[in-house]
């Protein structure tokens, strides 16, 4: 089975944010990259579905050159090519990014089985980039996914819903969305990376449209910085932790 | 003015909000419950609110901050071409519309304008108060029956394994960091959680380990916990998992570092390594029972 799967780069924001100047991104001066937690399962995913059912795998992202980092990485871990949409670095609105993407995939000329998603992106969480290339592709799509098993031509998926797990059954080509926790994704080898060096990589840059959901400006949430009470240092605070707890009533 | 609100049912926390959100869109608000028997299909139910949305000449049409309510209003977006702001913590009319709206797991908020009609949003978990629907108009629709809006539905339901306390609805949360060191580490963890009732919770970088199933992750991308207390142990208070305890109503941090960022979030410090603070709560706790 072929298996296309979008990512997305974003920073490692550690502990606290910190804003640009102009209040328009994170600043990232001092802060390393990643692919999207969702997404870095979905790419784990379609490597595994390859391993057992064959065929083929690629990633794709759209995002600055940079962005090549996180297609190696995926590349190193078994995705078999990549797919680069590369822009300026302005961030894509959820309409522009799945147009992109649509575009791409008549482009490739791939027959696809599986398009794979996270969820939703890390940074923007805009929960519909999947959505709409579903819709435009006349497939069904399952979200939130937390095990998928294929069955001749049927996807079996199961979704975590309060309560229990939810289960789809959906014919293929088909879209999925994943959420961490799908699989533990592996830690590319050293061979590995030198693997996804040589690995083919294709490059477009798609036309940007306007956003219909337009950014206007990034705000850091109020109060969020507390003054703690220091209950002491050590195994000596103990009782003072106690006494807090007898005092919450939770003991 | 017209706003239709997608809700999961009239006894939903978060759906109540969505109500209440939605209100400050004007009058005219009217609470949509969709039944059906057939079993949940998302495209299916989005056509249902398309449908209505036009019968009714909407100018809105909101959801609950859910994963199903940001699920159905997506697809309700793809069917009519149109923008959708996912998680609103509060909307501006006007043309075009602005919201606020939460980023990475609400760490960040952005206002963005809405370029579209009818205004396609959900509204983020906690960010009103819930107000009764009862006091809104509700309309209960049949699910569409469109054959291809019910290829992905629902075939079956599997139940959660019972036993032990649920992370998500513990009164008291013991989660461990990076800084317990090891899977075999967490039995400290696990005695403290087992004599407060509570669960055990853990940071992604204990799950990405291997240390912790992906069950017992707090984050944002694991479970959202809302405990009467949180117990963070040797956890440094990164944004990805403080996106998961913010609903804690107080936040205990035990950490050798006094300057860890769980610091700025936490109401209550003990500075000092877990390996000796946990186990001596717990003796203490064991002590004050006798």
């Amino acid at each position: 089975m072929n298996i296309l799967v979008s990512v997305k780069r974003v920073p490692l924001t550690g502990g606290k944010i910190t804003l640009t100047e102009d209040e328009r991104a994170i600043q990232t001066r001092h802060l390393g990259f990643t692919v999207s937690p969702h997404e870095e399962c979905a790419a784990e995913e379609a490597i595994r579905l390859v391993e057992q059912h064959g065929g083929e795998s690629v990633v794709l992202t759209l995002g600055p050159a940079e962005a090549e980092e996180q297609l190696r990485d995926m590349m190193a871990i078994g995705i078999d090519r990549g797919i680069h949409l590369v822009t300026d670095g302005e961030e894509w609105d959820p309409q522009a990014t799945a147009a992109a993407i649509l575009a791409a995939i008549g482009e490739d000329g791939t027959s696809y089985d599986l398009l794979l998603f996270g969820n939703e992106s890390a940074d923007a969480g805009n929960y519909q980039v999947a959505i709409r290339v579903a819709h435009a592709l006349g497939l069904p799509c399952v979200t939130g996914v937390k095990a998928i098993s294929v069955d001749g031509n049927t996807l079996r998926c199961e979704q975590e819903v309060p309560g229990g797990r939810d289960v789809y059954e959906v014919p293929m080509p088909a879209v999925v969305t994943v959420k961490e926790g799908i699989n533990l994704p592996r830690y590319p080898s050293v061979p590995g990376r030198m693997r996804a060096k040589r690995k083919p990589l294709a490059g477009a840059a798609p036309a940007w449209s306007e956003s219909k959901l337009e950014m206007r400006r990034l705000l850091l949430p109020e109060g969020s910085s507390k003054q703690a009470e220091v209950l002491g240092t050590g195994a000596d605070a103990a009782p003072a932790v106690v006494q807090i707890l007898q005092e919450l009533g939770v003991m | 003015m017209a706003t239709l609100v997608f809700i999961e049912n009239a006894d939903d926390e978060l759906s109540q909000q969505a109500v209440a959100f939605a209100r400050g869109l004007g009058d005219g608000v009217a609470a949509v419950a969709i039944q059906d028997a057939a079993g949940y299909a998302p495209a299916a139910w989005a056509q249902t609110l398309v449908d209505l949305a036009e019968q009714r000449s909407a100018t809105a049409v909101v959801g609950p901050g859910t994963d199903r309510g940001n699920e159905v209003m997506a697809h309700v977006a793809a069917k009519l071409g149109q923008p959708m702001a996912a998680n609103c913590t509060s909307v501006s009319p006007g043309d075009p519309a602005t919201v606020i709206r939460m980023r990475w797991g609400g760490s960040l908020l952005e206002e963005a304008a809405i370029h579209g009609s009818p205004l396609l949003m959900t509204s983020a978990a906690h960010a009103v108060a819930a107000e009764p629907i009862a006091d809104t108009e509700t309309v209960p629709v049949t699910a569409s029956a469109s054959a291809a809006d019910r290829v992905a539905r629902v075939v079956e339901r599997i139940p959660a394994s019972t036993g032990g306390v649920s992370l998500a609805d513990a009164d008291v949360v013991v989660s461990g960091g990076r800084g317990v060191g090891s899977a075999e580490g967490f039995a400290i963890i696990e005695e403290l959680a087992e004599l407060l009732g509570g669960a055990v919770g853990c940071s992604r970088a204990v799950t990405s380990a291997g240390w912790r199933p992906h069950s017992d992750q707090v984050g944002q991308t694991g479970t959202k916990v809302s405990p009467e207390i949180y117990i963070a142990c040797g956890i440094s208070g990164a944004t990805q998992h403080m996106a998961g305890c913010k609903g804690a109503k107080r936040l205990l941090a035990i950490n050798p570092d006094g300057e860890a960022s769980i610091f700025a979030a936490a109401d209550y410090a003990v500075i000092g390594d877990l390996h000796e603070v946990v186990p001596a709560i717990s003796a203490e706790i064991r002590k004050v029972r006798a």
